[in-house]
């Protein structure tokens, strides 16, 4: 096996011109699908952090049909408090859990006194909820990022109602909500902080503090529309996700139905479907790829048993057995592959360390300054190194299987 | 002994409609050890009948023994298999690997063909330079040779699997007159020293006057054989 190594390698040093250029080809495709893959699946990282680090979790449990209903926020498919110590029971038992928060979800009217207009709340517990969503006090564009997100009397309420009712910071209004049983009450309160809103489920909510919605609603018990759980990896969202529908399937309702939907956040989130698009891209590119080297290695192949018919005729002759020739040919494809492969792969992890010194950042719809940090997976560049070789091994086996299959007196009379 | 005996051997060529024989019913024995030459003019049928003796094509009737072998059956693999461990060939155009160096060149069917030890690999290609004197080229690559030098690497890559026979066609044809009498002196000291059969085709009356047994050659029949003094 060395000595055919030898012999093609030196096949390809031969003609050099061609092999540099081939090599280029395989490396400039090598360069261009692990820098995007590099990028996208940084900016995919980067909204995905976002969305379930400042607002959905990784993993949210609902009342089976809430989430169907979503929409309209209804009351009367909160958890009742058994339920929801049936889920808190079995999540302080996972030790894979960073945190949860519980929350109260409901639709209002605010008003400035002046206009009014509708909102969509989220009651929650600050600490558990800030545990739950580290990022969420980084939304704030105005009021303290460092004070409690909210407190009993203090609301955030989002960017849009803020410009729309022309109201800022330490502005009392009123929120005036209809309870489960019909009956409306409302309560006055201070804007606490202004929230940019993100695309979404609940990117464009308010927030005020668990007590001050039960007092509001004029509920008695401990009831709950949603509980978001953040993992401690989000690489086992799926497998965790998958444990909890089982764990949760058990428990049936009086109509012999599932009590509980569990989801994970791209279930939740249209940005899955952004996401999804991003794999696909990785994909197509990926394509792109494979067919840029197994024409490139292809071509170069067959211009190289086109080229050394007569050689190829010589070597038959004094006896070289055909899979010996085609080991030969193939093998200089497996080179060019390797090379360009390695070569590829070393650029490419250059040009990454370039990229997070010289910091990329960039606007996606109404967020600014959003700043990219490419990383290469390794597996991710070994896997792709492998299935460029692998290809540029398949692209010399018909060429090669061509110069096996060779009549060694009609190779002899070639020129 | 005969190292080949050949008996009715025909060879027939489909050019469209029409069946060329480019050889009819030729029968022959040429012993171990014996150096032969096929003459005759070009089309008589010298290169095809020596393309069957090497297993390089089939006959179409007729039947060929090589070292004892039935050469008229063998696939491609075997009869590949048979020329590495027989047959050495010196072609008309040298056919060296340009990128590879006179050493590598004759090493490649020790490598390619034989799969031999390195040591031992080493030992019979410095033997086989020595013997044709390009023991000093050995490091040059073919294009720094000249046409005499080549086909003397060519001798040696023919001989270095200790072939029983070598078939060389044409040998000459690309050489001057005097390199041409040194590759025909060079093959007889070859057969001399390695007691190897060879087996060479020539248009040529001075280089055809070197063989010990001359077969010519007319329009694909064996005309008339002749047996020099050695």
């Amino acid at each position: 096996m060395m000595n055919i190594l030898k012999i093609a390698s030196k096949n390809l040093m031969r003609y050099r011109r061609r092999t540099i250029l081939t090599t280029m080809l395989i490396t400039i495709g090598i360069v261009a699908v692990l820098l995007f893959i590099s990028l996208s699946g940084s900016f995919r990282a980067l909204m995905v952090g976002q969305i379930t680090d400042s607002m959905l979790g990784h993993i949210q449990i609902h009342k089976k049909g809430y989430v169907a209903s979503i929409e309209s926020l209804p009351l009367t498919l909160n958890m009742k408090p058994a339920m929801v110590e049936k889920v808190t029971d079995y999540l302080s038992e996972r030790d894979d859990i960073e945190a949860w928060t519980t929350r109260i979800k409901f639709g209002a009217m605010f008003s400035n006194f002046k206009e009014t207009t509708s909102i969509r709340f989220n009651s929650i517990d600050p600490e558990m909820e800030i545990a739950t969503s580290p990022l969420l006090p980084g939304r704030l564009i105005q009021g303290d990022r460092e004070a409690a997100f909210v407190e009993p009397g203090k609301i955030v309420i989002p960017e849009l109602i803020a410009k729309g009712l022309k109201v800022k910071v330490g502005d009392s209004i009123v929120i005036v909500a209809t309870n489960r049983e019909g009956s409306v009450n409302g309560n006055t309160f201070v804007i606490r902080g202004v929230l940019e809103g993100i695309s979404g489920p609940g990117g464009r909510d308010g927030y005020m503090h668990v007590d001050d919605a039960r007092n509001l609603l004029r509920m008695e018990d401990n009831e709950i529309s949603e509980i978001a759980i953040r993992l401690k990896s989000s690489k086992n969202l799926s497998k965790i996700h998958k444990e909890m529908s089982t764990y949760f399937g058990q428990f049936i309702n009086k109509a012999g139905k599932p009590a509980f939907d569990v989801h994970t956040w791209e279930k939740l989130s249209p940005f899955s479907n952004i996401a999804k698009m991003i794999d696909m891209l990785d994909l197509f590119i990926k394509v792109m790829l494979v067919a840029i080297v197994l024409i490139s290695i292809m071509n170069v192949m067959l211009m190289a048993v086109y080229e050394r018919i007569n050689e190829i005729g010589t070597i038959a002759a004094i006896g070289t057995i055909p899979s010996r020739i085609l080991s030969l040919f193939v093998t200089e494809g497996l080179l060019l592959g390797i090379l360009g492969a390695f070569i590829g792969s070393v650029i490419s992890f250059i040009v990454v360390y370039i990229m997070n010194v010289k910091t990329i950042s960039f606007s996606f719809g109404r967020q600014e300054n959003l700043v990219l940090q490419p990383t290469l997976d390794m597996n991710e560049v070994l896997m792709i190194s492998m299935v460029v070789i692998l290809v540029a091994v398949l692209a010399s086996l018909q060429p090669a299987w061509k110069a096996s299959r060779m009549d060694p007196i009609e190779a002899l009379r070639h020129f | 002994m005969s190292l080949i005996e050949a008996n009715g051997l025909c060879k027939t060529y489909q050019a469209g409609d029409i069946a060329v024989k480019a050889i009819k019913e030729a029968s022959f024995n040429i012993d171990a050890g014996s150096f032969v030459s096929f003459v005759g003019p070009s089309g008589s049928g010298k290169s095809t009948l020596l393309n069957m003796i090497g297993c390089l094509d089939s006959p179409s009737c007729g039947e060929l023994h090589v070292a004892s072998t039935d050469v008229t059956s063998l696939s491609q693999k075997e009869a590949a298999i048979f020329r590495g461990e027989n047959i050495g060939f010196v072609f008309q155009d040298f056919n060296l690997i340009p990128v590879l160096s006179v050493y590598e060149n004759v090493e490649y069917p020790l490598i390619m063909v034989q799969n031999w030890a390195a040591a031992k690999r080493r030992e019979q290609v410095l033997e086989l330079l020595d013997a044709v004197g390009m023991k000093e080229q050995a490091d040059k690559l073919p294009s720094q040779l000249s046409g005499g030098q080549k086909q003397r690497v060519a001798i040696a890559r023919a001989l270095v699997t200790n072939a029983k026979l070598v078939l060389a066609d044409e040998p000459t044809a690309n050489l001057d007159s005097a390199t041409a009498h040194r590759v025909i002196d060079l093959m007889k000291s070859m057969r001399e020293k390695f007691d190897t059969t060879f087996i060479f085709s020539t248009h040529d009356p001075k280089i055809m006057a070197e063989a010990e047994v001359i077969y010519t050659l007319v329009d694909g029949s064996i005309e008339n054989k002749e047996e020099l003094a050695s």
